[in-house]
């Protein structure tokens, strides 16, 4: 399997482990974990855990929000503001969680050009 | 190069953590805030009410069961788990709530909000709502049932507290970055204090002794005159009082100090205020009495009411709670049924305080000189140093203002002196209501009641009906407290308190109704000191006349009366305008708004033009008619409003008719028409930019969440009619909080509604989902369970189990 794949699967998956039993954070320390062990390069460093995580947290405010007719995103969209826009708020969610991600992930990779010489 | 890269990427991910992780200004910390496994995602969604939950110190198991209004029924085995069960279902709805408002009471908000907060905070504890909780703690203590019940209460929240994961506490939590604290008796009686400032934390004392000094006795008596030349108080005219045998207190012959205050702390909202009646069987369309009641307060999300049934194999009671308090507030049981109207009486006052020198440590009293100790306030802001205000406490009270506080005089300041501090045990009077079986039960609760005095009306299935004036209400001599004391006169200090036994009151009135509406309680024949301290003097005559009119009244009646949109005092000044203005001046378009005043039916209902007219028309008038209070550096009160319509029509030609910046000499009738050209411009204006000035759209109700109203958790332009001395009290975001008529038949019927939900989490269907039939004038139907035995109208039960 190649590096990207493999590198987004497992920060993919850290990051729902982790989000168990740590806050938020646990985004970034599962695409840490993941950059440190598997080396990307170039944009990828950034783009890959950012894709990981915003897939993993759109894709969960999603389903919790659609299960609720939006009632609540609708007013957080308002109070944000987001024109009161619930898709555009879920956008920002991910935007939010993958950037934090692909920050962390290049911390990672400099950790392991640091580290491996 | 790799170490500069390894130390940019590091420092970068450093702040974007810390930057997602922190909250800025109102902007909460995005990447908490916003997450979806512990974020706001987690709130999109209503509260789950079903299955078993293990709460500690239950002595039996309590079976809540949910109606389709998401109306809790909680049936226990015994008053200890009622109650617990009542403080843990709460706190499931609505604890945020609750702990900001007890947060707000004692004058901790800078805590949460920041320094913003800090005026707030150091005005409750100026005005000592923490001196006063600890006092009605005090008072509760002796009664050891009492206590244990808001203990099993607390203990009720903090179960809940403590099985509250991080994902699930309320949304308001998140936006603010902060969690909720343990639950404790101190915070019920500091809700309680809550309640009490809104409702008798009210006066001018102040103000009067400016406007006593500015305009002399004689205009002062004209301008604020204890009684008006009609009223219609709640205890009804030529009431025979010979049974009051006790000595009145003897006015002293000592003088007033004259002070000139420039500003005063803000008051709570003029209109806090509410309507409850009861008709006797004779009245009734089925020969069951009925009641009604309808508090008038703040429009706030989440509401300032929860509904609940609490029910024990000994008593069932349904109706409004207040969370954060035990019991029912206004509601029924099997047997009688009561609500409130607050009694507006003078509860509240003020002398001024002499010190021996700066340190503020002695004051003079009775040619002596006591210690006056001190109450050290510290109060702690997020993200800053705290802040300590010491307070002064004189045998009245707190020195509220000093020079440290709204004061300019070194050696001076002013002490109040409130039936708030004076420790009550209010909780006992609703767990006896919550329990009670008939008219003597309903006495024998109201004795506990201390403050804020209120009107309690009663209804029963044996066919009682009743109103006390209930409080614990100082016995005045005549004039005493309208105006600035002096607090060094023994004579001047509250001689004693009206024996509770000749608190005003009436039962089974001959004209076969009571009803009160913050009106004067009494006529000038009761013996006791009444001093009109802001009584309303519309609702109450409209209400009165309505059950004059006719023998019998039917729910629909009650409904229609609740929703009467009847603008009295418009009805009342209107006439009189037509007649006299001289219109010839008017410009077309004036004419053409004239014209549709004067085709107003004088109800204040949605699609009506006259209203609006109205509003713009009267503000302009009073602003007018009161420029002599525009005085600068003086805190003032302009006169209440049935005495202004009442000078405009009788004293037309009062040198305060006079417009004080224009050479000429106005009369009534020049204001009347300055003022209308005014208003007019006004409404042309506002047209222009905003459309129709149809009632809906000038007046535009909304309901703010209690956040500072924040847009997004409130509800905006509410289509409902009404206004202010309107039964249907419905102002801009003030008005009927609760309505509920009940029907004494055997068990009662009831119905009621208020503008919120149940549910305190923005992100549940259950937030707001009254509202529209609260506009609408609608009704629910309250499902009173006669056993908990589940029917089909359930819609979830959850089993409450000893851990």
């Amino acid at each position: 399997m190649n590096t990207n794949i493999l590198n987004f699967i497992v920060t993919l998956i850290l990051a729902l482990v982790f989000s168990v039993f740590l806050p938020w954070w646990s985004v970034m320390l599962a695409a840490f974990v993941s950059a440190v062990l598997f080396s990307l390069k170039g944009l990828k460093v950034f783009l890959i855990p950012f894709l990981a995580v915003f897939l993993f947290w759109t894709g969960y405010a999603f389903v919790l929000s659609n299960n609720n007719n939006f009632t609540l995103a609708k007013k957080i969209a308002i109070l944000l503001p987001l024109d009161g826009n619930p898709y555009i708020l879920i956008l920002v969610t991910g935007i939010v969680g993958g950037f934090a991600a692909g920050m962390a992930g290049i911390f990672g990779k400099q950790c392991r050009v640091l580290v491996k010489k | 190069m790799k170490y500069l890269k390894f130390t940019i990427s590091l420092l970068v991910t450093a702040i974007v953590f810390y930057g997602l992780n922190t909250k800025f200004g109102s902007v909460p910390p995005i990447g908490k805030f916003l997450n979806p496994v512990s974020g706001i995602w987690q709130n999109e969604k209503d509260e789950s009410i079903n299955g078993n939950v293990a709460i500690n110190g239950l002595k039996d198991k309590v079976t809540v069961h949910y109606d389709e209004q998401l109306i809790p029924h909680i049936f226990a085995e015994n008053e200890s788990d009622l109650y617990r069960a009542q403080g843990y279902i709460t706190a499931k709805h609505r604890l945020w709530q609750m702990e900001f408002q007890t947060f707000a009471a004692a004058g901790r908000l800078s805590e949460i909000i920041g320094e913003a907060a800090l005026n707030y905070d150091r005005r409750q504890r100026r005005l000592g709502m923490g001196f006063g909780a600890e006092q009605a703690i005090e008072k509760i203590k002796e009664d050891p049932e009492t206590m244990a019940f808001l203990e099993a209460y607390a203990e009720g929240v903090n179960s809940y507290i403590n099985e509250l994961q991080p994902k699930d506490i309320p949304v308001e939590y998140k936006l603010l970055d902060y969690t909720p604290e343990t639950w404790s008796v101190k915070k019920t009686a500091l809700l309680l204090m809550y309640m009490t400032k809104d409702l008798a934390g009210s006066d001018n004392d102040l103000e009067y002794t400016n406007a006593l000094r500015i305009f002399g006795k004689e205009r002062f008596d004209l301008l604020y005159p204890d009684f008006f030349d009609e009223i219609d108080p709640i205890i009804p005219k030529n009431t025979d009082w010979s049974y009051i045998d006790v000595p009145m207190t003897e006015a002293p012959a000592s003088e007033l100090p004259l002070d000139t205050i420039s500003k005063t702390l803000d008051k709570p909202h003029p209109d806090n205020g509410s309507n409850n009646w009861a008709i006797s069987g004779q009245k009734s369309y089925s020969g069951n009495p009925i009641l009604a009641n309808d508090p008038h307060l703040g429009l706030n999300l989440p509401s300032i009411w929860f509904v609940m049934q609490l029910s024990t194999p000994t008593h069932n009671t349904f109706g409004a709670t207040l969370p954060g308090a035990l019991g029912i507030i206004s509601g029924f049981n099997k047997h009688i049924a009561w609500g409130e109207t607050n009694a507006t009486r003078d509860v509240l006052d003020w002398y001024k305080i002499e010190f021996q020198d700066e340190n503020h440590i002695q004051y003079k009293y009775d040619n002596e000189w006591r210690t006056a100790h001190l109450r050290i306030e510290e109060i702690k802001i997020k993200d800053k140093a705290p802040f300590i205000d010491s307070v002064r406490y004189t045998h009245h009270g707190p020195v509220t203002y000093d020079k440290n506080f709204m004061g300019d005089n070194k050696l001076a300041g002013y002490a109040m002196k409130w039936s708030g501090h004076i420790g009550g045990n209010n909780q006992r009077t609703f767990l006896e209501l919550n329990r009670g079986k008939n008219y003597d039960d309903y006495v024998n609760a109201l004795k506990h009641y201390t403050a804020p005095a209120q009107n309690f009306v009663f209804a029963s299935t044996e066919g009682d009906i009743a109103i006390w004036v209930q409080g614990k209400l100082p016995n005045k001599w005549k004039g005493q407290g309208k105006f600035l004391m002096d607090g060094s006169n023994p004579q001047h200090d509250w001689q004693g308190f009206i024996p509770q036994e000749y608190n005003a009151h009436t039962k089974n009135p001959e004209r076969g109704f009571v009803s009160s509406a913050n009106q004067h309680p009494v006529d000038e024949s009761y013996p006791f000191y009444v001093f009109n301290d802001g009584y309303e003097t519309y609702r109450n005559r409209v209400i009165n006349d309505f059950f004059n009119s006719r023998d019998t009244f039917s729910i629909q009646d009650f409904r229609d009366l609740q929703n009467n949109n009847y603008n009295l005092k418009a009805a009342e000044l209107l006439p009189y305008i037509y007649n006299t203005m001289d219109t010839s001046s008017l410009t077309e378009e004036e004419l053409q708004i004239f014209n549709e005043i004067k085709s107003w039916n004088f109800y204040n209902d949605i699609e009506e033009l006259g209203p609006s007219i109205w509003s713009a028309w009267w503000g302009t008038l009073h602003s007018l008619l009161w420029d002599e209070y525009k005085v600068d550096d003086v805190a003032l009160k302009t006169p209440y409003d049935y005495q202004t319509v009442h000078m405009l029509k009788t004293k037309g030609d009062d040198a305060f008719m006079d417009i004080m910046v224009t050479p000429e000499t106005e009369t009534a009738r020049d204001l009347f028409l300055i003022s209308f050209k005014k208003a007019a411009n006004t409404l042309m204006a506002w047209k222009t930019e905003n459309g129709s000035y149809n009632w809906n759209a000038y007046k535009a109700t909304y309901v703010g969440h209690l956040l500072q109203g924040l847009p997004a958790f409130s509800r905006f332009n509410l289509p409902i009619g009404g206004g202010r001395n309107i039964v249907n009290a419905t102002k801009k975001n003030h008005g009927a909080s609760w309505r509920m008529i009940v029907e004494m038949s055997n068990p009662p019927t009831a119905l009621g509604i208020y503008p919120g939900g149940q549910s305190g989490n923005p992100g549940s269907k259950y937030y707001d989902n009254f509202i529209d039939d609260w506009a609408a004038g609608n009704y629910h139907t309250l499902n009173y369970m006669q056993s908990d035995s589940g029917t089909d109208a359930i819609i979830g039960t959850q089993t409450l189990i000893s851990d």
